[in-house]
């Protein structure tokens, strides 16, 4: 796994717009899945109204997270199942380590976790000689290159065909060198006949929880492969792993807000498998895990609570806010730097690392609003960014030019008579200095404009002056 | 028409003072031709987005109680732009606590405040604007008119009207154009990036004028055509309105 | 303090709050009462209304559907559909009694054996719990009735979906389990199941299958 990289933003931002690879597998992305989320909530009049449900169910829920917390844990002993708490990835990690070794693990299989990322659970499992095999194909893939995902819901979505091929010839030892693999459904084979064999030899098998439902003491995975439910149902030990935050009160709060996740994700209508867990085996079970375990993370999270940032809690990870935003279509998950990339990301990351460690996440955002409008959730995303803008001027997180620039702007600003005088000497300077040709190819201070685009003239003269002007 | 003229402040914002008073003038045009009785509060500056957005709030705070001091007794707040119209209309009241005077004010502002085309479309209820001007036009729908104040139809209906001006839509007409404020001085990769999927979808429509209702993204999309050596004409929707294409177009010559 | 105290104490200390007392009964509330939130309208309806619903969801997710007055014809169509697969005249079926007293001769040659599956099953056949037309999704529940693995394993997975059980949405599965398991009490998995396995992992293309079954095939019994 790669180090968090949160602070070279601009590094990663450069390196990604020059990846051809990365701008092709990107030119798509977006667009498609934006069509696919704007047919679906078309097909479904009640979309808007389910949104607003949705967002009620968890504000109840973080308002009494508390209560849920503890109900939900009774309702998992009663049947028979485990509940571990962890503030903290070690304390996560240490937990999954501790079940796995009594249960003489040599390999996992994962169904898709973020919690699993967020934790770098892999990179453990290995250091202590536990093989982990990441079955959802995009996270699969990812696991070959030893990357992170770079998208919450489609890992892999930054790499081409022909990428996907060159690893799978690189690990799959077996591979005839002659068989065709330039097709996607060949490529999709492949990884199908080896995880296969992994999801039967696994002795433990971990998936994460886009639910935890308080009423039963259920865990919910929702997937269109199918690997989370062969994860979980074919090795001896279940693992789940879960923040906090993933509660729900009931089957038909789950069942709302599953509503708007699958439309708003990939633009299905419902995924397709949705799989609700409730301990393990019972008498009479010809199959499934024997041993079903919940490790319940805090990670920051309660940290949050209470305060303007709480909102970002009602998250369901569903990646619309990345589809639709035009910074990460063009940068791309993996320049945000860690786990949580996209708006979301950008509010999520500096609450779970600190902001002094994603200082430019928050602001590589036009606020263009995209973000808001989309979220199934209604987390108001952009608000959330600028709450950190404001954590970092507070700390003075932010470069000293720019800082400076607005604190002597702002000065004037307040100023408005000299203001008036400080526009009409710019404008004047400004406009002279483009020799009627109406626009700058260089201006003083502003290198970040004319790098990439003319600077356009003042026309000569200010607004005021000129209905001064006119007025006499 | 209404009966008694509306007493209508200008906010012509800070871009549009220094850089562009052709809009301005637009603006007031349009309005005085709808009936209203236009007057421009000599204490403006600006909205204060540029300290809002890079986390100073105190000195956005400042800057919107001399909004709020500089436009009180008028009947609307009318500005040539929707990212300055959804400062004061939707964060304004944010700064003040709910039940001080303050923000009774911000609300009382925000309530009387509008961007110029829903101003006339919504609130005089203008139809059609009595202008020429020859333009086969694409528009593009800026962030904070569009997401914070609703505005699509509004500019669209208008520029309709004008005789001469035929409209062709263009692809992600709603995606941002890489402008953003200081984002794209601080991040001037990234908005060069959205700015050419922008242009892109700009130049697949054939149109020879792009029109939007907000300076900062004009002066973005125009500076990155004109970069290029690109001859698409860059203008504010309200020059258009008003029927002045003698003003060159933004960053060309006189 | 252990982790679960502290993650607790900090919940406490930060979020709003009210007596404790009337704090706790909104949440024993809403779990007892388990309001249903805004039902979509597309489901609801008659018995042919739900059927075509669901006919027309489960095919645009890859599914099939075939649909039979009684329920003895089921064997006769699982031979017919595995032989128009291309697949052996093998089925895997878990104790189901509706299942176990079908009239399998009628399906010729078809050999139906008892039990969770395994690798090397081609087709299996399960009952559903439940069908849901908003959405065209079975649901399944854990159990030697109707083992999980037959739900995934195989590269055939057909359905036997009764029309009493099929409705409009979800809620009304959840009111049948409840009835069925009594409140608060889950079998150990339930599945919602639409249309066979998928993956778009790969330049956004969707392919079947990714893990699971290649083919899902529902019989409703009219």
């Amino acid at each position: 796994m790669t180090e968090m990289s949160t602070n070279a933003f601009k590094d990663n931002v450069s390196k990604a717009l020059a990846d051809d690879k990365l701008q092709f597998a990107m030119t798509e992305t977006g667009p498609r899945f934006i069509a696919k989320r704007t047919k679906a909530r078309e097909a479904l009049p009640e979309f808007d109204r389910l949104r607003d449900q949705a967002r009620d169910i968890k504000d109840h829920v973080l308002d009494h997270l508390d209560i849920y917390l503890e109900t939900y844990e009774a309702k998992v002993k009663e049947t028979g199942g485990h509940v571990h708490w962890a503030e903290t990835p070690d304390d996560a990690r240490a937990a999954v380590l501790e079940i796995c070794r009594k249960a003489n693990a040599k390999m996992v299989t994962k169904g898709k976790s973020m919690i699993s990322e967020e934790i770098d659970l892999n990179k453990h499992l290995e250091e202590n000689g536990i093989t982990p095999v990441e079955t959802d194909l995009g996270e699969y893939i990812i696991q070959l290159r030893n990357e992170r995902p770079s998208h919450i819901i489609a890992p892999a979505v930054h790499l081409t065909r022909d990428q996907v091929e060159a690893d799978f010839r690189r690990v799959h030892t077996h591979l005839d060198p002659k068989r065709d693999l330039t097709e996607i459904p060949a490529l999709v084979e492949e990884a199908r006949g080896v995880l296969r064999q992994k999801y039967l030899a696994a002795d433990v098998g971990i998936t994460g929880a886009n639910f935890l439902v308080a009423e039963t003491g259920t865990s919910i995975i929702v997937t269109n492969e199918g690997n989370g439910d062969l994860t979980q149902t074919l090795p001896r030990v279940h693992i789940v792993l879960a923040s906090i935050e993933k509660l729900v009160p009931t089957l038909e709060d789950a069942t709302t807000i599953l509503r708007v996740l699958a439309r708003s994700a990939t633009g299905q209508d419902f995924s397709n498998y949705t799989t609700f867990s409730t301990g393990g085996r019972r008498e009479g079970d010809p199959d499934g895990p024997i041993e079903y375990h919940v490790i319940l993370l805090d990670n920051g999270r309660t940290n949050v609570l209470g305060t303007e940032f709480q909102d970002m809690l009602r998250c369901i990870r569903c990646g619309a806010c990345l589809n639709h935003c035009p910074v990460y279509n063009a940068v791309g998950g993996h320049a945000y730097g860690w786990v949580y990339p996209g708006p979301i990301g950008s509010v999520v990351t500096p609450a779970l690392v600190g902001i002094e460690n994603a200082r430019h996440l928050p602001n590589a955002s036009t606020f263009c609003g995209r973000c808001e409008e989309v979220c199934p959730m209604r987390i108001p995303i952009p608000k959330m960014l600028r709450h950190w803008r404001e954590k970092e001027f507070e700390r003075h997180l932010q470069p000293a030019s720019m800082r400076w620039g607005l604190g002597v702007w702002a000065w004037v600003a307040k100023r408005p008579k000299l203001y008036r005088r400080a526009t009409a000497i710019a404008a004047r300077v400004l406009a002279n200095q483009a020799h009627g040709k109406g626009r700058l190819k260089k201006v003083p201070l502003a290198a970040g404009w004319t790098e990439i685009r003319d600077f356009p003239a003042p026309q000569g003269k200010t607004f005021h002056q000129l209905w001064k002007e006119r007025r006499r | 028409m209404p009966e008694t003229s509306p007493r209508v402040g200008l906010f012509v914002t800070c871009l549009v003072d220094m850089f562009r008073p052709s809009v301005g003038f637009a603006g007031v045009k349009l309005l005085e031709d709808a009936g209203c009785t236009v007057e421009v509060p000599e204490a403006q500056t600006c909205c204060g987005q540029p300290a809002y957005n890079s986390g100073d709030r105190e000195d956005a705070r400042a800057l919107a109680l001399n909004v709020i001091a500089a436009f009180r007794g008028y009947d609307y707040l009318v500005a040539p732009s929707g990212s300055c119209a959804g400062m004061i209309v939707k964060h304004y009241p944010e700064f003040f606590e709910p039940g001080s005077t303050e923000h009774d004010e911000a609300l009382d502002l925000a309530r009387r405040t509008h961007e110029i085309t829903s101003f006339l479309t919504r609130v005089l209820k203008v139809e059609t604007v009595k202008a020429q001007f020859p333009a086969c036009a694409t528009y593009h729908d800026s962030c904070s008119g569009l997401r914070e104040l609703g505005i699509r139809n509004e500019p669209r209906k208008l520029l309709s009207s004008v005789e001469g001006v035929s409209l062709r839509e263009m692809t992600d007409a709603e995606v941002c154009c890489g402008f953003g404020g200081t984002f794209c001085v601080k991040y001037p990769g990234i908005s060069d990036k959205m700015l050419e999927k922008k242009i892109r979808h700009i130049e697949a429509t054939g149109a020879d004028t792009l029109i939007a209702g907000d300076l900062g993204c004009l002066m973005n999309m125009a500076g990155k055509l004109k970069r290029m050596g690109s001859a698409i004409k860059v203008r504010h929707v309200a020059e258009v309105l008003a029927g002045d294409y003698e003003t060159p177009p933004i960053a060309e010559a006189k | 303090m252990n982790a679960r105290e502290a993650i607790l104490g900090r919940v406490r200390a930060r979020i709003p709050r009210g007596p404790e007392g009337s704090r706790r009964e909104a949440v024993e509330r809403r779990i007892a009462g388990r309001p249903r939130n805004l039902i979509p309208e597309r489901g609801q309806g008659g018995i042919e209304h739900r059927i075509r619903v669901f006919t027309e969801m489960m095919l645009a997710v890859g599914g099939t559907v075939e649909i039979v007055d009684d329920v003895n014809e089921v064997p006769h169509a699982v031979s017919v559909y595995l032989r128009d697969g291309n697949l052996p005249a093998q089925v895997r079926r878990g104790a189901d009694p509706v299942l176990a007293k079908l009239p399998w001769h009628r399906g010729g040659t078809l050999e139906v054996t008892e039990g969770p599956a395994a690798d090397a099953d081609r087709a299996s056949i399960t009952r559903a719990f439940a069908g849901i037309a908003e959405s065209g999704t079975i649901v399944q529940i854990s159990g030697a009735d109707n083992p999980t693995t037959l739900n995934f394993l195989p590269e055939a997975h057909i359905v036997v979906l009764e029309s009493a059980a099929l409705f409009a949405s979800y809620e009304e599965a959840w009111t049948k389990l409840r009835a069925l398991m009594g409140e608060g009490n889950m079998p150990r998995t339930v599945n919602m199941i639409s249309g066979p396995s998928r993956t778009a992992d790969i330049e956004q293309t969707i392919v079947r299958p990714a893990h699971g079954p290649k083919n899902m095939h529902v019989i409703i019994v009219r």
